[in-house]
C-alpha cells in the first residue's frame, strides 16, 4: 500500500495511476457538492464554478462567519450512494476527477470512472474536526442562499487530506470486493455452528 | 421558573453532545484499535476518529458535521409545565445553531427552504415520561443522517431472508441489516433493535436503546444472549470500520422486545455510527445542573 500526494488540478493521467488501496494526501482546491448540487447539475443547471480536473467532496460542512471570513468547523464525508444516480453524467459533461465521500458508489459510477478517467477517494466518515484542521480556507461559496449552508458549494483550500483510493480508474472497487466476501461470511454466520 | 438558567444548561448538554464523545464510546472504539492488525486500513480509519475525538474536544467543536436530528428524551416531575420546557430547549437549539455547534440540519420537505435556526414543524424531536421525583432529566442523542437512513424494520416471517417467528428469525434479520448497511452506517456503530410494538413503536424503541451505555446488558437473560452473539457474529463479517474491512464493524448491541399483536411480529433495527453522541443531564426545580449522566 503506497501513499501518493496529489494536488488540484488532477490530470487524468495521474488519476489513472492510482490504485485501490492507496493512502492519498490530498491538496489544493476542492468544492463540496452534495444532494442538491448534484440533482440540479443533472438537471440541466449551471455550474458556479468551473468543475474540470477538479474534484468533488460530498460534504455538507458546519461553517461560521467569523470577523468577516468564514471559518469551516466540521467537515467530514457524506454518504455517496445517493448521488450514484446523478455522478456519471456529471463526470462525463463536467470532467471531474477526483470524488471524495463516503461508503463508495455502484456500478455506473465505477464505470464512468473508467472510461473517463476519474477516481472515488473514501475520507473516513464523522472525523469532522480531523478534517477541519486540513482546510486552510474557504475560498468562496455558492448556491448557499438556493440550498441551504450544508448544501451549498464550498469552495475549500485544503492541505493533506488523509483518505484511501477505494475505487480506481481501472474498475476495481473495494467496496464491491468487501460486499461480496462479507456477503460469503454472513452466509456462514447465519448458518451457525 | 428562572428561564435564562435552564436554557443556559439545556444549550451546555447540546453543546457537550456535539463536541466531546462520551467516556465509554470512546473506551470501546480503543479496545476495538487494539484488536486491529497494525499499519491495516481499520487501524487508520480508527486512530483518525480517535484523533477526531481529541480535536474536537479539544478545540470545542463539533466531532461530526452531520449534527443529525436532536433527540430529546424528558423525564419531568409530576405537574411539571412541559411547554415551557419544549420553549426553552427550542431556544437553545437555535442558539447552539447560530453558535455552529449544530449545523443547519433542517429542510422543510415541500419547498426545499432550509431552517436557519434548526426549528420546526417535527425538529428537534421530544420524547416525555413522567417521574416520581423533583428533577428533570434530560437526555440527548443526535443521530446523523447516514446511520439513519440504513435503519430497517422487518415484518416476520420474511421469507427472502428465511427469518421465522423466533429469536433465530430476529437474529438473520439483525445481521441482515448490518450486512446490507455496510460501512454505510459509519461503523463501528451501536444497533439499537426491537421486537415486537408496532411500526411506530418498533423504530421508537430501538432508537431508546441508545439511551444505554456501552456493555449495559439486556436485564432479559434471554436478549443478553443474543445480544452477545450479535456481536460475536458481526466480528466474522470483516466488514470492519467505515465498511473497508476489519473485525470492528459493530460496538455494542442493544436489543429489546416490546409486547406484539397476534397478526404482527416486527424486528426493527436501528444504527447509531461511533460518532455516538449521547449526553444526559438532571437539572433541579430551578435549571440548575445537579449532575451528569453519561
Amino acid at each position: 500500500m503506497s501513499e501518493v500526494s496529489i494536488e488540484y488540478p488532477f490530470s487524468a493521467a495521474a488519476v489513472r495511476n492510482l490504485s485501490v488501496g492507496d493512502r492519498i494526501r490530498l491538496s489544493g482546491l476542492v468544492f463540496t457538492g452534495r444532494d442538491r448540487f448534484h440533482k440540479y447539475l443533472f438537471d440541466g443547471g449551471k455550474s458556479p464554478v468551473h468543475l474540470k480536473d477538479g474534484a468533488i467532496y460530498h460534504c455538507g460542512p458546519v461553517v461560521i462567519r467569523k470577523d468577516g471570513e468564514w471559518k469551516v468547523l466540521a467537515a467530514g464525508p457524506t454518504t455517496s450512494s445517493r448521488e450514484d444516480l446523478y455522478t456519471p453524467k456529471i463526470i462525463e459533461e463536467h470532467k471531474i476527477r477526483v470524488i471524495i465521500g463516503k461508503g463508495g458508489m455502484g456500478k455506473a459510477t465505477l464505470e464512468a470512472c473508467s472510461h473517463h478517467g476519474c477516481v472515488y477517494l473514501q475520507a473516513v466518515g464523522g472525523a469532522a474536526a480531523h478534517i477541519a484542521q486540513r482546510v486552510e480556507r474557504v475560498q468562496g461559496v455558492h448556491l448557499i442562499k438556493e440550498f441551504g449552508a450544508a448544501d451549498a458549494v464550498w469552495e475549500l483550500i485544503i492541505h493533506d487530506m488523509e483518505a484511501v483510493v477505494t475505487m480506481d480508474a481501472h474498475g476495481n472497487s473495494l467496496h464491491k470486493r468487501i460486499r461480496n466476501s462479507s456477503k460469503r461470511s454472513l452466509r456462514v454466520v447465519i448458518a451457525g455452528d | 421558573m428562572r428561564k435564562a438558567h435552564w436554557e443556559k444548561n439545556l444549550f451546555e448538554l447540546i453543546r457537550k453532545t456535539s463536541t466531546d464523545l462520551p467516556a465509554d464510546v470512546e473506551a470501546a472504539i480503543r479496545r476495538a484499535l487494539l484488536k486491529e492488525k497494525k499499519n491495516s486500513r481499520a487501524a487508520w480509519v480508527l486512530t483518525t476518529i480517535l484523533e477526531n475525538a481529541a480535536i474536537a474536544r479539544k478545540n470545542d467543536t463539533p466531532i461530526c458535521q452531520d449534527t443529525g436530528v436532536l433527540q430529546f428524551h424528558f423525564g419531568v416531575p409530576v405537574g411539571f409545565d412541559t411547554n415551557a420546557l419544549v420553549a426553552m430547549t427550542r431556544s437553545a437549539v437555535s442558539r447552539a445553531t447560530r453558535y455552529g455547534y449544530v449545523r443547519q440540519n433542517t429542510l422543510d420537505s415541500v419547498s426545499g427552504a432550509s431552517y436557519e435556526t434548526n426549528i420546526a414543524h417535527g425538529s428537534p424531536v421530544f420524547h416525555f415520561q413522567q417521574k416520581a421525583r423533583k428533577t428533570v432529566d434530560v437526555r440527548l442523542v443526535m443521530k446523523g443522517g447516514g446511520s439513519e437512513n440504513v435503519g430497517r424494520q422487518f415484518s416476520l416471517p420474511d421469507a427472502e431472508i428465511g427469518a421465522s417467528r423466533d429469536l433465530e428469525g430476529v437474529r438473520k434479520c439483525i445481521l441482515q441489516a448490518v450486512w446490507e448497511a455496510q460501512g454505510n452506517g459509519c461503523a463501528p456503530g451501536i444497533l439499537g433493535v426491537c421486537i415486537g410494538g408496532d411500526r411506530t413503536t418498533g423504530y421508537t424503541h430501538s432508537k431508546e436503546q441508545f439511551l444505554r451505555k456501552i456493555g449495559e446488558k439486556s436485564p432479559v437473560k434471554l436478549l443478553a444472549k443474543l445480544e452477545e452473539r450479535i456481536i460475536k457474529d458481526c466480528r466474522k463479517l470483516d466488514i470492519g470500520p467505515m465498511g473497508l474491512g476489519g473485525r470492528a464493524t459493530l460496538l455494542d448491541a442493544k436489543i429489546d422486545a416490546l409486547s406484539r399483536h397476534p397478526a404482527c411480529y416486527f424486528v426493527t433495527v436501528s444504527f447509531m455510527c461511533w460518532a455516538f453522541r449521547r449526553r444526559g443531564v438532571l437539572l433541579g426545580p430551578e435549571g440548575g445542573i445537579k449532575r451528569w449522566l453519561y
